[in-house]
């Protein structure tokens, strides 16, 4: 009955957002408040009904309802309860509905959202209530999360029990809220372009949107990626998968976004520009979802597909896409250029950045498609891996790490670049200093990763050097800087903590991929494996039951060879019998910034025949920086998210919450 | 749960058998050089029954087999490229993750670069063409702007100035 409930709500939702569109479409041709608050009034009805649908879900797979399709393909009793929950977006019905919540949730906060002017917020009411119909009508007539099964089964066929991990249950609902959230900017996009107008004030409008998205996103593919790390057992966290790619293209189309609204809002320059990124930002989301769920590729990250339905997902990115970007062919040259700049000021140097954020995730797109596209058109086959990302994206993103703490340090319109150079020269020689540091203190030496810690020492020093030099470090009192510091807006935190964020990362990815240090041997009871520093002794295996898995658990003890404290780690061979699967729970001893990663592989038979285990040992130096960079740029995300000068649009809301009170 | 747990156990017990055979951990060459070849090949090459995995990471059976294969070919002293090739021969170019640079793949290889110089040439040559065009002011309008300059209550334009926001 609760299922059913679920499927006439969502239905609803559908004919709603279809109204919200043709209310809005109305209402801004007729210029008549009453349309556009009905569309308004459409859009938050819609996003709580999809909310209702999506509770009726979760209800489902909460009380193992087997006579819905998707409970019994889906889920077991015997899952544990965050499981449960966590299986309501595990499958590729559920997901899409998770996605259809954010976007209606972004489209009904776009409706409460004031300050925007009446033409602007209308029309991207309407482009976005047009957004949600598609996904909605695809939900609907494709894929319904509340189809019937008769008979029911008496038990599901389970959750793929790689994906029952906490890091695993939170990565899609933040994936999905950063991917939809850019569908907001790509309404707002198209709105301006039919408005025919960009200015200033819709780069402040469109920047926090574009920043909560990426923000979420962010923290998403962390999680995502962590989840890798650990879960799969293989001690990489990146592998260039096509999956992977399809998530980091609209993130570096955000960034890139991010940057450009800024030069937009301030300058009312790259007007153009900055609505291109914002459509393009969200078609790569969409087409993220159509390669995933359309079986053109295969990955661990790819749900059961479907051709029809695949081509379902072409069909409205095609339409959504192509319908954007034509219009923005039309309207763009009509958009009229802001301030004049040099090329060398804080506008040109976010030129650069867009420059080669964009031609990242071309070159991610090209990668990812390439195969696909020469399989199609010649039918030969070709594999693009972490070799061909090595030699394009990386230089890529180097030329633009050392490029990047300059452009904060130049002022706009026309910057002095030898001055942004004295201010850097500190940083820019303690950098050189790390690298040496560094090039020392690893084994083996590697002139490639001292070079690799040289820029992020570069980017974190960077960021610091530009906080100094604001609050006049060194050069006032020290109560003097306490006073400036304070002052300082918390944007300027904010980009301070993401570029030392990614710096962070840099560093982190470098010494990991440089110097990690494998080992694996068949261990018996005592025995012990060396990597690098640490050694590894199997202390004991013993056979347990979990809630919905039996397992083989491996006791070790890890032991520093240079001394310091002995830790014991866990590591489990698990397997769920309701699917048939295996998996490997790794055993992670984290030890300062570095991970003892130890995993337990298959039962096999020294030559003494005694019981022995394969046990593999990674010691990944600095393996710690890896999630933390990201997170502390998400971090910066967020800070620059609460900066006043963002947060118009909300004191407004909380007014007009007062009003209507 | 107890047929589970039988199961299980039978699971333990016939898994070298049922499942593909367990994989011998990998014995690495004696000489370190040749080591080092071997494991930069290995991230090149692509494991055929995996999704996306090189046969560095790839805990599979074919995987280890084709390491022991590469390993094998580096000891009888052939080299990385002799290497790539038979594997080539016998998979296509699927096998290398590193797709050969040929008419086919010349835009997968050199599309990124052609973009970023192709824009930023867009971009020296537009902000060059914008260029604002300031004509010396004449020696009025110098006078006009010292006055103004003096007159207290004009602030400059904090923007043209500060080299922060």
């Amino acid at each position: 009955m609760i299922s059913e409930f679920g499927a006439y709500a969502l239905i609803l939702a559908l004919v709603l957002a279809v109204l919200q569109t043709v209310m809005a479409t109305a209402g801004r041709i007729r210029r008549s408040p009453v349309l556009a608050g009905a569309a308004q009034g459409a859009a938050i009805a819609s996003a709580c009904l999809v909310a209702l649908a999506f509770a009726a879900l979760i209800f489902a797979f909460v009380t193992s309802d087997f006579s819905v399709a998707n409970v019994a393909n889906n889920s077991h009793t015997d899952k544990p309860m965050l499981y449960k929950v966590a299986g309501a977006w595990g499958s590729h019905e559920g997901s899409l509905v998770l996605w259809c919540l954010v976007m209606t949730g972004f489209g009904a906060a776009l409706a409460r959202a004031s300050g925007l002017p009446f033409g602007l917020k209308t029309s991207a009411v309407g482009v976005q209530g047009a957004l949600g119909s598609l996904f909605l009508a695809f939900a609907v007539f494709t894929s319904n999360p509340f189809a019937r099964l008769d008979p029911a089964p008496f038990q599901g066929a389970s959750l793929n029990p790689l994906l029952q991990d906490p890091a695993l249950a939170f990565h899609p609902p933040l994936l999905y809220a950063g991917y939809v959230g850019f569908s907001v900017t790509f309404s707002l996009a198209v709105a301006a372009l039919i408005e025919g107008r960009v200015d200033p004030a819709w780069g402040r409008w469109v920047r926090p949107w574009a920043l909560a998205s990426w923000v979420l996103l962010t923290i998403g593919i962390t999680l995502g990626s962590f989840w890798a790390y650990y879960e799969l057992g293989w001690g990489g966290w990146w592998f260039w998968d096509p999956v992977e790619n399809a998530s980091f293209m609209p993130w570096l189309a955000g960034a890139a976004l991010l940057h450009s609204a800024v030069v937009t809002e301030r300058r009312g320059a790259l007007a153009g520009w900055t609505v291109f990124l914002a459509l393009l930002a969200f078609t790569f989301s969409m087409l993220g979802a159509f390669l995933v769920r359309s079986g053109v590729l295969t990955s661990v990250h790819a749900f059961a597909v479907d051709p029809e339905r695949g081509l379902m997902l072409l069909g409205i990115l095609g339409v959504t896409a192509g319908a954007a970007f034509a219009l923005f062919a039309w309207r763009a040259p009509k958009l009229t250029g802001g301030g004049l700049f040099a090329p060398i000021s804080r506008e040109g140097a976010l030129v650069l950045n867009n420059l080669f954020l964009t031609a990242a995730a071309a070159t991610v797109l090209l990668g990812t498609l390439y195969p696909l596209i020469l399989q199609a058109a010649t039918g030969a086959t070709i594999s693009v891996g972490p070799p061909y990302f090595a030699l394009t994206f990386t230089p890529l993103m180097v030329v633009a790490f050392l490029i990047l703490p300059a452009g904060p340090l130049l002022a706009w319109k026309r910057g002095d670049l030898k001055g942004a150079g004295q201010r850097l020269a500190v940083a820019a020689g303690l950098s050189l200093v790390c690298a040496l540091l560094g090039w020392m203190a690893f084994e083996p030496r590697k002139a490639m990763a001292a070079g690799g810690i040289a820029i992020g020492a570069w980017l974190i020093l960077g960021a610091l050097a530009e906080v100094a030099e604001r609050v006049r470090l060194f050069r006032v009192s020290l109560a003097e800087v306490g006073r400036r510091a304070r002052a300082l807006p918390l944007g300027a935190w904010g980009m301070m903590l993401a570029h030392a964020g990614l710096g962070l990362f840099v560093l982190g990815a470098v010494v990991e991929t440089g110097f990690k240090v494998e080992a694996a041997a068949p261990l018996g009871i005592g025995g012990e494996v060396t990597a690098g520093r640490y050694s590894v002794r199997l202390d004991d295996v013993r056979i347990v039951e979990g809630p919905n898995y039996l397992a083989e658990q491996g006791h070790l003890t890890v032991i520093p060879t240079d001394g310091g404290p002995v830790r014991t780690v866990v590591a489990e061979r698990r397997f769920f019998p309701a699917g048939g699967q295996t998996t490997t729970e790794v055993g992670l001893d984290f030890r300062g910034l570095d991970d003892v990663y130890v995993v337990l592989g298959e039962r096999r038979s020294t030559p003494q025949a005694a019981r022995a285990w394969t046990v593999r040992v990674y010691w990944n130096p600095w393996a710690r920086l890896i999630f933390l960079g990201p997170l502390i740029m998400a971090l910066g995300g967020v800070l620059s998210l609460l900066d006043r000068r963002l947060r118009i649009g909300v004191a407004g809301r909380k007014k007009a919450v007062e009003r209507a009170a | 749960m107890r047929t589970a747990a039988i199961a299980f156990v039978f699971a333990l017990l016939a898994g070298p058998v049922m499942a593909e055979p367990a994989a011998a951990p990998d014995q690495p060459l004696a000489s370190a050089s040749q080591e080092a070849r071997a494991q930069t090949l290995f991230q090149d090459i692509r494991c055929v029954v995996c999704q996306h995995e090189s046969i560095a990471d790839s805990p599979a059976g074919i995987a280890a087999d084709m390491r022991r294969l590469v390993r094998e070919e580096i000891a009888s002293g052939a080299t990385d490229e002799s290497i790539r090739e038979d594997l080539v021969r016998r998979w296509g170019d699927y096998i290398l993750f590193k797709p050969p640079v040929k008419a086919a793949t010349w835009l997968l290889w050199f599309g990124p670069l052609l973009l970023v110089l192709g824009a930023g040439t867009a971009f020296i040559v537009l902000s060059f063409r914008k260029k604002p065009v300031t004509a010396p002011l004449s020696p009025d309008e110098e006078r006009r702007l010292e006055e103004l300059l003096h007159t207290e209550g004009v602030r400059p334009d904090p923007d043209a100035t500060s080299s922060h926001d």
